[in-house]
């Protein structure tokens, strides 16, 4: 009988633990939000947070975009050839790219190279007390510092998705084009006609949108609550990068659901 | 009116008690050590102040208003008479010197850039560091750090000055240093200083009046003469360095017999 209590209640603990800290998660966002007006008011800094989260993600998003554009390119050729659609060759790339994986790899490699920083500075700035100076100095470091890096981060991963996206559709076209000889008319005629602004690139935009809020919160929310020791801010960048995925993943699931049901 | 004052004040972390029943007073101009050994509850008296913490049973108050009972925006008002000088420093490591000392005028004033480097100089000065203000925090020794941080703290001249553990890893020079700096600072500005510290030396020193801090319980207190001459066993062994004495040296344990599984 203790037995079975006991399962049950090492059941039940990371339950109620995860619904705490998602407790906390949610109190945390409020308070984002709530501090936001200030933050936004003075653009510079959340200037500075798009410069460190977007701008210098810039090469690696560009570098995978181009890379994952030859490999659809290359696949995708060697499919459509089989069934003579081999001109169809440009909305296989620009459909996959913008519908998905500009989204989804983009988001993932957000998480990863910019998420995993904002993680490691706020819990660095907390381990080193700069935050509770900050809070003695009468400033709020949610207003100053935790609210400018999160629109930072929202702003900027939509615009690295349709980086990505661009990057990924000229690396299908100079595959297609360049290296197999698909007409290069008919490779982005046959793209313009068949990829729909508002169903494929606004979907696109808005699974963008939905993940830079989702990892931005999770980046920023890992740092704050972070342990102030080195062990402890290195999990919260694990959990940041790990979470982040699985958040993505999930949420493109579930808005793929929505957005492309039936279509 | 005294700017500090400590009615009655407990705190506990969940069921362990941290301050039992502690009261004291300062006053504008006046210099105090709180003196006890690690995990005395010194930082949380300072936190008290600060509001980063509430009291459950007693008062805090600071320039008559009563910290616990404030809201965050009340909070944040009270904080602008309050400077703080953290363990080691606390600099923005993403600033430079200058921006660290121009960071409190920047976020609380209205003054124009010009006025604010002005401002900054000055307290960079009084610091003899004005040479550094354009070095990153990085570059600095601890010592430097700590007098940067101090600059920064009196930047807005606050009535009230926390020390917490302004002498803990400071070679002998730079801890002369930040002593005389804090009893220059205080005298000139004439705040209410509270220096949180087991350095018993150089608080001697400097101070006008100690209290000690025993497992959140003030056992001691008066001016650094009567301290030195008191007979008082806790302070006997906390001046004179005594590895035993009313502060253990063993933590309470079961028998050291039965712990090794032998018959005493």
């Amino acid at each position: 009988m203790k037995l079975l209590f006991d399962l049950v209640s090492r059941l039940g603990q990371p339950v109620t633990n995860t619904l705490i800290k998602l407790g906390f998660a949610a109190r945390f966002q409020l308070a984002i939000l709530r501090h936001s007006a200030t933050a936004l008011l003075r653009p510079q800094l959340t200037l500075r947070e798009i410069w460190f989260a977007g701008v210098l993600s810039v090469l690696i998003i560009v570098v995978s975009g181009l890379f994952v554009g030859m490999v659809l390119a290359l696949q995708g050729y060697d499919t459509l050839q089989r069934f003579g659609a081999a001109s169809s060759l440009g909305i296989l790339v620009a459909l996959s790219l913008v519908r998905e994986l500009g989204p989804v790899v983009a988001g993932l490699l957000f998480a990863s190279r910019a998420g995993s920083a904002i993680t490691a500075e706020i819990g660095l700035m907390k381990a080193t007390e700069q935050l509770a100076a900050m809070e003695m100095m009468a400033v709020n470091p949610i207003a100053r510092v935790v609210a400018p890096k999160f629109w930072g981060g929202v702003i900027s991963m939509p615009l690295l998705a349709a980086m990505f996206s661009a990057m990924g559709i000229f690396g299908g076209y100079l595959i297609g084009v360049q290296l197999l000889g698909l007409d290069e008319g008919s490779f982005w005629s046959q793209m313009q006609g068949a990829v729909d602004f508002r169903l494929d690139v606004m979907n696109g935009v808005i699974k963008s949108l939905f993940f830079g809020f989702a990892v931005s919160l999770i980046a920023v929310f890992e740092g704050y609550d972070a342990p102030p020791t080195a062990e402890g801010i290195s999990t919260a960048t694990t959990r940041t990068v790990v979470t982040s995925a699985l958040v993505i993943l999930a949420l493109d699931f579930i808005l793929t659901a929505f957005m492309f049901r039936g279509v | 009116m005294p700017l500090i004052e400590f009615e009655n004040v407990s705190f506990a972390y969940d069921d362990t008690p941290i301050l039992r029943d502690v009261s004291l007073q300062i006053e504008a101009g006046q210099l105090v050590a709180i003196m006890g050994g690690s995990g005395s509850g010194k930082t949380t008296l300072l936190k008290l102040i600060g509001g980063q913490l509430r009291a459950q049973h007693g008062r805090v108050l600071v320039d008559g208003i009563e910290v616990s009972r404030l809201n965050e925006g009340e909070l944040y008002q009270l904080r602008r008479k309050l400077g703080m000088l953290f363990q080691f420093g606390a600099l923005f490591t993403d600033l430079s010197v200058f921006d660290n000392v121009a960071f409190p005028l920047r976020e609380r004033t209205q003054l124009p850039e010009s006025m604010i480097r002005d401002l900054v100089l000055m307290k960079l000065q009084a610091v003899g560091l004005r040479g550094t203000a354009d070095w990153m925090p990085q570059a600095l020794s601890g010592g430097m750090a700590r007098r940067v941080a101090l600059a920064r703290a009196i930047a807005l001249d606050p009535q009230v000055m926390l020390y917490d553990e302004p002498f803990t890893g400071l070679d002998p020079i730079s801890l002369a240093t930040v002593g005389q700096l804090i009893r220059e600072l205080n005298d000139a500005l004439g705040t209410a200083s509270i220096v949180v510290t087991h350095d018993v030396a150089e608080s001697l020193a400097i101070v006008d009046y100690v209290y000690f801090l025993d497992q959140g319980q003030l056992v001691a207190q008066g001016t650094p003469a009567a301290v030195r001459t008191s007979t008082h066993p806790f302070v006997q062994q906390f001046i004179n360095a005594q590895p035993d004495g009313p502060l253990p040296f063993h933590k309470p344990a079961p028998p050291y017999a039965q712990a090794l599984g032998v018959q005493a």
